[in-house]
């Protein structure tokens, strides 16, 4: 295959990715797009290994380094619980990160990669080494630090070291201080120490900064980590004068920026102040309630069988699902409870905070898992103003996000964060484990409203004894 | 009347100190056919316990069937003539927009709440002013404002004229509404067309659906689909795809394209119904036609047609306001005061609204009105105030939609600068210029120092930053999910680096080239890309198999 056929096939391939991420903007083209991806990702490996790049002795270190990972790829996603997806997608990131760190340092060692380059283009092709090398190791080591949160093999507190700040900025200056001592080295031993430091530095710099970051933030977390693996293979193309890289590092890149910030705006709160951490105090496991449970009235607690006799009575309902549902693995039971009242005559529909869970659209993956029609499942604005019209609202192990003193109360940590109006509902039933107060650490007014029930209990447990009851 | 305040008003005819308690005045309707008041005798039990004292006109409740005996029992006082009543009342309650002669009686400082329709009646709302008369317009509340639902007198009117409308078409039609098989055979069921599920019309269907009829409805706005089959009605469906809510619950204009649908529906319904009942209303615009009088020709003799937009100009082209009419064969009703024949149950119903509205203006409980203008619903009720029109009311605040304004700062400056350009809401003015400055100065940094060659990269990769955020901006919140999955698999696209690095024809084997390393190095990497190109794709295939309608 020539220069050229390589070329055009790249351009090719770059369309399929676009059509790719446009046809994921809505349920019914979304299969579709993701065949598109793959048709494009197809062309591309193949029009590079049949390029002008790649010389037959190459082609059976490929086929064998493909065959393995595409193994261990397929495996881990027929297997994977769709509870774990945020894990497996902070997984994922860190391979990008680690492969974009890896391809880096092949540059970095291969004379022959920078010897046409010249004055300023040699300055810039050694940046743009540097640079990939950085983006790569702190994609690499956050993403694993992410993995570790979501999996729960590593606290979610966030860990806040004194000055963190102060040695952020510091790490900072030194990667750029020898950042100017690589590019004044001749050869590539000499280059090799201020390349390994920067490395170090950049790792360190990962794993802090998502130490950092408490567990209500893991969304953006992980979608900020998403941008990085586009802007690290962004990195790698302008290092490889590789167009398409360029292309869909950005475009990758771009998409997670966007994901991010329409978290960030989710939680009213700045992306600096969502990095910068410190929000999130509580891990999954829910505090003992000492502290936070300032009491400002009584209340009042149901059992399953009124929680289901307050359903049966209901003509609509409205179940806002948070993490606790994706905990407990309840929502197949939330489906067979829908279905049952579905086939009353009650009218129930879902409501979804963007936040809700430990990635964009963690919840609507799960309610999809358990074969819940999307139809039914609606955004918070499309519903807020539905409450009060509504029976009864279902909260079933959130907290947060349906705290009226986000509202009502300006001093609070979440104020003007948007939430599920659920306590305007005529009757509203949270299910939770115990009275702890959420991630952000703010005691619920909502729980003492006089129109609210707490069901106490493992979630999948309750929702089990209710479905008995309605099914009765 | 509170204790110690009747030490000093007392009673009495004499005018209420302002500072104390204030007098309520309901005065007669006078406009023709207007049968409503505005207050009823167990309403006005709770205004005095709220503080007010209270007079009626003498004669006011004749229409309405209350004695103004029934009114001196609730402790009101009854006075004659509407001169005495608007002179000695600090707030007048009135059902009907005041006209010109009862303006005249109108003191500075005086509070009117009624109807007042302020787009309709510009001049009336100007003369109001003039005279320093402080206006609640009960039909200008804002009724998306849950709050203010107990107020909506236009949804208790609404109500009572639907369920009329049922009954006038009843009355007008020759059989049963409900289907019965008797010994003198089978009598089948009516069948009762709805147009518009607004109040009024919903209330229509639940009137006629409790008679025994068939009910089938329509209205423009999908989500009334619920509402309608709640009530016991079928919902009629327009084959044309548009959504028509024109915001605060009223419905919009629709294209060519959905009208001409909607006609071949309606033409279909009128064949095969015995009662049409329409409600649509567009708000400031003359009411849609939409039974032509080909469709009442249709439509089989002893039909009925109930206009219920007959006041302002009719659904039906045949419609002849304020009568009922035989036209071929169909009886068309388009009595425009359906309120008012109910005028005992309009008037409770009214009288209530009021009275909430009252404990809104007075949560003080002493009788003293306070029309605050902080409070989002009294402030869309207030038209003039301290003599200037307050009308019409700004938007009331409501929780800002997560609108697009500006990239995150992980984004590049460059692309931000060209962010303007997209579906976004537009920036404020300066931080714009900062942003445009910002990039400007990056800009000429990179196109002063950069080689030709890096500068076709970077075009390329702005103009991919920028196909990015357009692309992904309108990705529904439902798939973030499965997009970060796909996002990730293609960024092990990541996979080409380490590919042409494996084994490059030309120079493998070059002097001092550390082969091996970089070979090593690289097959690693493709060992990982690929973990994540196939995981990447297989699991996002499984996620969107699971989305289902």
């Amino acid at each position: 295959m020539s220069a050229s056929l390589a070329t055009v096939s790249y351009i090719g391939a770059t369309i399929l990715f676009i059509l790719s991420l446009g046809g994921l903007s809505n349920q019914e083209s979304s299969r579709r797009g993701n065949l598109f991806g793959m048709i494009g990702m197809t062309i591309a490996v193949l029009a590079t290994v049949f390029g002008p790049q790649v010389g037959a002795a190459g082609i059976p270190w490929i086929v064998g380094a493909m065959v393995v990972g595409g193994a261990i790829g397929l495996y881990a996603a027929r297997t994977v619980q769709m509870t774990q997806m945020p894990e497996l997608v902070a997984l994922m990131h860190s391979m990008v990160g680690l492969a974009a760190m890896l391809v880096g340092y092949a540059t970095f060692i291969d004379p022959e990669a920078a010897k046409e380059f010249t004055g300023a283009a040699k300055s810039i092709h050694e940046m743009e080494i540097y640079i990939g090398i950085l983006i790569g190791a702190m994609t690499f080591s956050g993403s694993i630090i992410a993995f570790g949160k979501l999996s729960g093999r590593i606290g979610g507190n966030p860990m806040l070291l004194p000055g963190r700040h102060f040695m952020n900025l510091a790490g900072l200056l030194v990667v750029i201080y020898f950042g100017g001592v690589f590019m004044e080295s001749h050869t590539i031993a000499e280059a090799m120490t201020p390349v390994i430091v920067m490395t170090v530095i950049a790792l360190l710099f990962g794993i802090h900064m998502v130490m950092a970051i408490g567990g209500a933030d893991m969304p953006v977390v992980v979608s900020m980590l998403n941008s990085y693996s586009g802007w690290a293979a962004a990195a790698t193309g302008f290092m490889l004068s590789n167009d398409l890289l360029i292309v869909i590092g950005a475009l990758v890149g771009s998409s997670g920026a966007i994901l991010s910030y329409i978290m960030c705006n989710a939680m009213n709160r700045s992306f600096i102040s969502v990095i910068a951490g410190g929000f999130g105090t509580a891990s999954a496991a829910p505090k003992p309630a000492g502290g936070a449970a300032v009491p400002a009235g009584e209340v009042v607690a149901v059992n399953a069988t009124e929680t289901a006799e307050l359903l049966r009575e209901a003509k609509s309902v409205i179940i806002v699902p948070g993490y606790g549902m994706a905990v407990a693995q309840a929502q197949h039971t939330v489906f067979e409870i829908t279905k049952v009242l579905r086939d009353k005559g009650v009218k129930v529909r879902f409501g979804i905070h963007p936040v809700a869970g430990r990635m964009p659209g963690h919840m609507n993956v799960l309610l999809a898992e358990a074969k819940v029609p999307y139809d039914i499942v609606f955004e918070m604005d499309e519903l807020n103003d539905d409450f009060p019209t509504t029976d009864v609202a279902i909260v079933i192990g959130a907290n947060d996000i349906v705290n009226p003193a986000a509202q009502d109360d300006p001093t609070s940590p979440i104020a003007g964060m948007p939430v599920l109006e659920v306590w305007k509902a005529k009757t509203s039933i949270v299910m939770k484990r115990s009275m702890a107060s959420g991630y952000a650490g703010v005691d619920n007014p909502l729980f003492y409203k006089e129109n609210n029930r707490m069901l106490f209990g493992d979630a999948k447990k309750m929702l089990d004894e209710v479905l008995t009851v309605l099914r009765a | 009347m509170q204790t110690g305040v009747a030490a000093t008003s007392g009673d009495t005819a004499a005018p209420a100190n302002i500072q104390t308690a204030q007098r309520i005045g309901v005065p007669r309707e006078i406009f023709p056919g207007e049968k409503r008041v505005a207050t009823v005798p167990d309403v006005v039990a709770k205004l005095i316990k709220l503080g007010f004292s209270v007079c009626v006109e003498s004669g006011a409740g004749d229409a309405a069937n209350i004695s103004d005996d029934a009114y001196r029992a609730a402790g009101a006082a009854v006075v004659e003539g509407a001169a005495q009543l608007w002179a000695g009342s600090d707030i007048v309650f009135k059902v009907r927009a005041p006209t010109l002669d009862e303006v005249a009686l109108t003191h500075q400082g005086q509070t009117l709440v009624s109807f007042v329709w302020p787009a309709q009646n510009p001049e009336l709302l100007k003369t109001l002013a003039e005279r320093r008369v402080t206006v609640l317009a009960i039909d200008a509340l804002p009724r998306t404002l849950s709050r203010a639902q107990k107020m909506d007198a236009l949804t208790s009117q609404a109500g009572v004229a639907g369920y009329r409308a049922v009954i006038e078409a009843a009355n007008a039609f020759g059989r049963f509404f409900n289907g019965q098989i008797t010994a003198a055979g089978k009598v089948p069921p009516a069948k009762v067309f709805i147009a518009g599920a607004g109040v009024a019309g919903l209330a229509a269907i639940g009137t006629a659906a409790s008679l025994g009829a068939i009910v089938r409805a329509n209205d423009t706005r999908a989500e009334v689909a619920d509402q309608v089959v709640s009530l016991g009605g079928e919902f009629v469906k327009v084959d044309y795809e548009e959504e028509g809510s024109g915001g605060g619950g009223y419905a919009k204009v629709m294209s060519e394209g959905f009208q001409q649908a909607q006609r071949a529906m309606y033409a279909k319904q009128a064949k095969e119904v015995d009662i049409i009942i329409t409600t649509a209303l567009i708000p400031g615009k003359p009411a849609p036609k939409l039974i032509s009088a080909e469709m009442v020709r249709s439509m089989k003799p002893g039909s009925v047609i109930v206009d219920m937009a007959a006041e302002q100009g009719g659904n039906c082209e045949l419609t002849e306001p304020g009568q009922a009419v035989v036209k071929h064969g169909v009886t068309i009703v388009g009595f425009t005061d359906l309120v008012s024949r109910l005028s005992t149950q309009s008037s409770t119903l009214y009288a209530n609204n009021l009275f909430r509205l009252c404990e809104e203006l007075c949560k003080t409980k002493d009788g003293v009105i306070n029309v605050n203008m902080e409070d989002d619903a009294i402030r869309g009720l207030t038209v003039t105030k301290d003599g200037t029109i307050t009308w019409p009311a700004p938007a009331p605040k409501v929780a800002a939609a997560p609108a697009a304004v500006a990239k995150p700062a992980a984004a590049p400056t460059a692309k931000k600068a060209h962010g303007h350009g997209a579906p976004s809401e537009p920036m404020a003015g300066n931080k714009l210029a900062v942003m445009f400055g910002v990039a400007a100065a990056l800009f000429w940094f990179v196109g002063a120092n950069a080689p030709q060659a890096f500068l076709a990269h970077f075009t390329v990769f702005v103009l991919a930053c920028f196909v990015g955020y357009m692309v992904v901006w309108n990705v529904k919140p439902a798939l973030h999910t499965p997009l970060m999955s796909v996002t990730n698999a293609i960024s092990s696209i990541i996979a080409i680096g380490a590919l042409v690095q494996i084994a490059p024809p030309l120079v493998v084997g070059a002097a001092g080239r550390p082969d091996d390393w970089i070979r090593w190095l690289a097959a690693a990497g493709i060992v990982l890309t690929s973990i994540n190109m196939f995981g990447g794709f297989a699991v996002t295939q499984r996620m969107l198999a699971m989305f289902r309608k």
